[in-house]
């Protein structure tokens, strides 16, 4: 008697799923960056747009097939049609390039949460040089968040060709991360279900704290106004409109089999209409929530930094001509510095250099995103609340539940696929095929612990998902919509949900996302094709700051094949098959 | 004899004055900062601070060189401004007129530097000696670094929590195959009864007459003719 598919415990254990793997590090450290830089509260508007054109349409379909074939990503597609199988293979290929590099985050996330228990925190001031006469020089250069980030978490080397030794401290967080996935999807969904009620809720709690804790800093107004203020004139700009775009596309993890192997767990007759709604809604609020949060941090960040400028300046200044303690202030400085170059007009010109214009503007135009913003930016400014330790340890775990939550889904992916095989499924138990899995990729993600790993983490996370992404999701609708048929899907949905879609979604499917996802394909091509050499940042540590840096050829080499690993599928898969049938029909002609 | 006397003292005088002067020769400026030290506690800085500095140099001379020689007068300020800073220099009174080298000066106040902050309240931030540079305290290291213990506790709770389960899914494995094995027994068991089809006992369906079914009429005429 065979295994009867498993299946959630309860509608809401599937929601939680999917939530917990679309909420994850993207909301935090991309969507507040690109609120900035797109025109704060008026990016909103084309981040609703895309939402209703692009995301939630586009979630629907993925459900829904998932749902009807019961089968992961490979075997759903096989299904529609043979010559599709192409499809699911690349998803399971970009899934598997995806969660070698995704859990390095969570090997970082373990990092920091570990070195939280300490009084005082150790990114909070910089270590001593060798004969303690003042602070190491690489330190004193940056800030001691950056020199904690990029020479004690990362060790990093000046660039990618010098590639430096495992570091052993990450090697095993890298390893624990790892484990832990390992635990939480051992036994498919029966694990997975329990833990995704953690993971999915946890983070909103934390964000709530965040939230209250947030609000009432001193400074946190600044952030919020900077944010808010919705400077219209970038809607004009088509960078916002994809960017937007972009944004919904990779924030909802379409197009890697994730949602396609959750929906497959569903009973027959689960609304997944409702649910996809439910969960992109939820997922877009979560990134707003997120980003007022993180506004309110970045306030007080820029507020905090902007007053040490300025006292720094007014200490030189009382320094410098000898007056009197407390004379100058940050209201009167202006005065006084008008004052200061009339009496003295030698000695001010000599100091000049010296003297920096404090500007909180500066300072809060400063835009940061992902992991540069997560551990940099956050970190420094935990470290100025009272009881830091006690807001350290909940950020980090609250990064840590995002990152896991997302990772379920791209084992998921890759294993769904795997444990419906029936030659697999025979010859292994789900346990050993997880474990094989994990170790593989455990294996892999080690060389982002060398030196100069975070370098090859950049790679991996700018080039290895995009194009192909866009790719797969493009075949896949066009696939529902003109080769599957949308009269036989309607009929599959009337099945399952009990309504046929109306015809919002009719036309999303089959006009509007398509058109869509082409043109966001058409601007990457040419974007990537006009730059011409592709570069990256390196950290410098004589000068303490990054600078920009061509990439070798290999790397080049490397970025090619990340891409065209995952997108040859497609048409390789077609082509097989049909040699394959070409074959077989010679062969039964023949007979 | 008493112009002598004048002559003599305005000699000192102007021998001091040239001794303390802003960058002379083993003279070192201090800097104090009280108001950013103790906000409202602040004191203000009067003549008996100054003495009670003065006093202080030569008490860490005292202990450095372990001389009772030095006095407190041979310690001179000069330059205060409103700032509080100022400049000072120690003399050496068994040489005439010559000041003490300011490396002897240094390592004297780097010796005693706690003593003397303690005795206005005031740090090494607060009460700087410019051209005298601290050492700063490195932080307390324990023996076991802090995020190894939390690391080790956390690994070892994944690993009991992935045996734990890896063990109970191999035991249920085991189970559900013995109950199969059992059910497949049982099963077994009833077969070697008679085994009937549709009521009727195998052996007899065995005959190659087989059984007629009376409910289809064997009416040849409903059959078409060939």
């Amino acid at each position: 008697m065979e295994n009867p598919r498993p299946l959630w415990d309860n509608p809401l254990q599937f929601v939680f799923a999917c939530i917990s793997y679309a909420v994850g590090l993207g909301n935090v450290w991309r969507f507040p960056y690109l609120c900035q830089l797109y025109g704060g509260g008026g990016f909103l508007i084309p981040y609703f747009i895309m939402l209703i054109v692009e995301g939630m349409p586009l979630l629907y379909l993925e459900l829904a097939v998932g749902q009807h074939m019961r089968r992961g990503s490979i075997g759903a597609w096989k299904i529609i049609s043979p010559y599709l199988s192409g499809v699911g293979i690349a998803s399971v290929v970009v899934s598997f390039f995806l969660s070698m590099y995704y859990n390095v985050i969570n090997a970082w996330a373990f990092w920091y949460l570990f070195h939280s228990f300490q009084d005082p925190l150790p990114w909070a001031s910089c270590p001593l040089n060798s004969n303690h006469t003042g602070f190491d020089e690489e330190c004193a250069k940056t800030s001691s968040t950056q020199y904690f980030w990029y020479r004690k978490t990362l060790n990093i080397s000046p660039s990618i060709e010098e590639y430096g030794s495992i570091q052993w401290e990450q090697a095993v967080c890298l390893i624990l991360a790892w484990l832990v996935v390992y635990l939480c999807i051992l036994r498919g969904t029966e694990s997975t279900g329990k833990v995704v009620y953690v993971t999915a809720s946890l983070p909103y709690l934390v964000l709530l704290i965040y939230l209250i804790r947030g609000l009432t800093l001193h400074g946190a107004v600044n952030g919020l106004i900077y944010m808010f203020t919705p400077k219209l004139g970038q809607l004009a700009n088509p960078k916002t409109w994809i960017n937007a775009a972009t944004q919904i596309f990779f924030s909802l993890g379409l197009g890697f089999g994730s949602l396609i192997a959750f929906a497959s767990y569903n009973e027959p007759n689960n609304n997944c209409e409702r649910h996809a709604i439910i969960v992109s809604l939820i997922n877009s609020s979560t990134s707003i929530f997120a980003s007022i949060v993180t506004f309110s941090i970045y306030g007080f960040k820029a507020t905090f930094n902007y007053e040490n400028c300025l006292s720094k300046v007014i200490l030189l200044l009382t320094n410098t001509f000898d007056l009197e303690e407390g004379a100058l202030t940050a209201d009167n400085l202006d005065s006084m510095k008008d004052y200061l170059t009339s009496t003295y007009p030698n000695q001010y010109v000599e100091l000049l250099p010296q003297i920096k214009n404090c500007s909180l503007e500066a300072e809060l135009d400063t835009a940061v995103q992902g992991t540069g913003l997560a551990f940099i930016v956050y970190s420094e400014a935990i470290k100025n609340m009272e009881v830091s330790q006690l807001y350290s340890v909940l950020y980090f775990i609250m990064l840590l539940m995002l990152g896991i939550g997302s990772m379920l889904g791209n084992t998921a992916a890759i294993l769904t696929p795997l444990t419906d095989s029936k030659f697999l499924s025979t010859h292994f138990s789900k346990e050993v095929i997880s474990g094989t899995v994990c170790f593989i990729n455990c294996i892999v993600g080690l060389a982002f612990t060398m030196e100069a790993g975070n370098y090859w983490f950049d790679i991996f996370n700018d080039y290895a998902a995009t194009l192909s992404l866009l790719l797969i999701v493009l075949v896949e609708t066009i696939a529902v919509c003109y080769i599957y048929g949308l009269k036989r899907f309607e009929k599959d949905l009337l099945l399952m949900v009990g309504h046929k879609p109306n015809w919002y979604w009719k036309i999303m499917w089959a006009f509007a996302s398509p058109v869509l996802i082409i043109s966001l394909f058409i601007f990457y091509l040419t974007d990537y094709i006009s730059t011409g050499t592709l570069q990256y940042k390196a950290w410098d540590a004589t000068q303490g700051e990054l600078v920009t840096k061509d990439y070798p050829s290999y790397a080049l080499a490397v970025i090619g094949l990340l891409v065209a690993a995952s997108t040859m599928c497609i048409p390789l898969g077609a082509i097989i098959i049909f040699i394959m049938k070409r074959l077989k029909r010679n062969v039964s002609t023949l007979e | 004899m008493l112009g002598v006397l004048l002559l003599a003292f305005s000699l000192v005088t102007i021998a001091h004055s040239d001794f303390c002067r802003p960058d002379a020769q083993n003279a070192f400026k201090v800097r104090i900062s009280i108001k950013t030290a103790l906000g409202d506690n602040a004191y203000a800085w009067d003549a008996s601070e100054e003495y009670l500095f003065k006093a202080m140099v030569a008490f860490a001379m005292r202990r450095y060189s372990d001389k009772e020689t030095t006095q407190i007068s041979n310690v001179l300020l000069c330059n205060m401004t409103e700032r509080v800073s100022f400049w000072f220099v120690v003399t050496d009174s068994a040489k005439n007129v010559t000041t003490v080298p300011g490396s002897e000066v240094e390592a004297a106040i780097r010796m005693n530097r706690n003593r003397i902050n303690s005795a206005f309240l005031l740090t090494d931030n607060t009460l700087q000696f410019l051209k005298i540079s601290s050492t700063l305290s490195p932080p307390i290291e324990p023996t076991v670094p802090v995020w190894l213990i939390v690391f080790s506790v956390v690994l070892c709770l994944v690993v009991a929590g992935i045996l734990f389960l890896v063990v109970s899914g191999i035991r249920q494995r085991k189970k559900n195959n013995n109950e199969s094995v059992e059910i497949g027994d049982l099963e077994d068991k009833c077969d070697t009864s008679v085994t009937t089809e549709n009521g009727i006992p195998c052996d007899i369906l065995d005959l190659k007459a087989g059984q007629i079914n009376g409910v289809y009429a064997a009416d040849d005429e409903q059959f078409t003719p060939l």
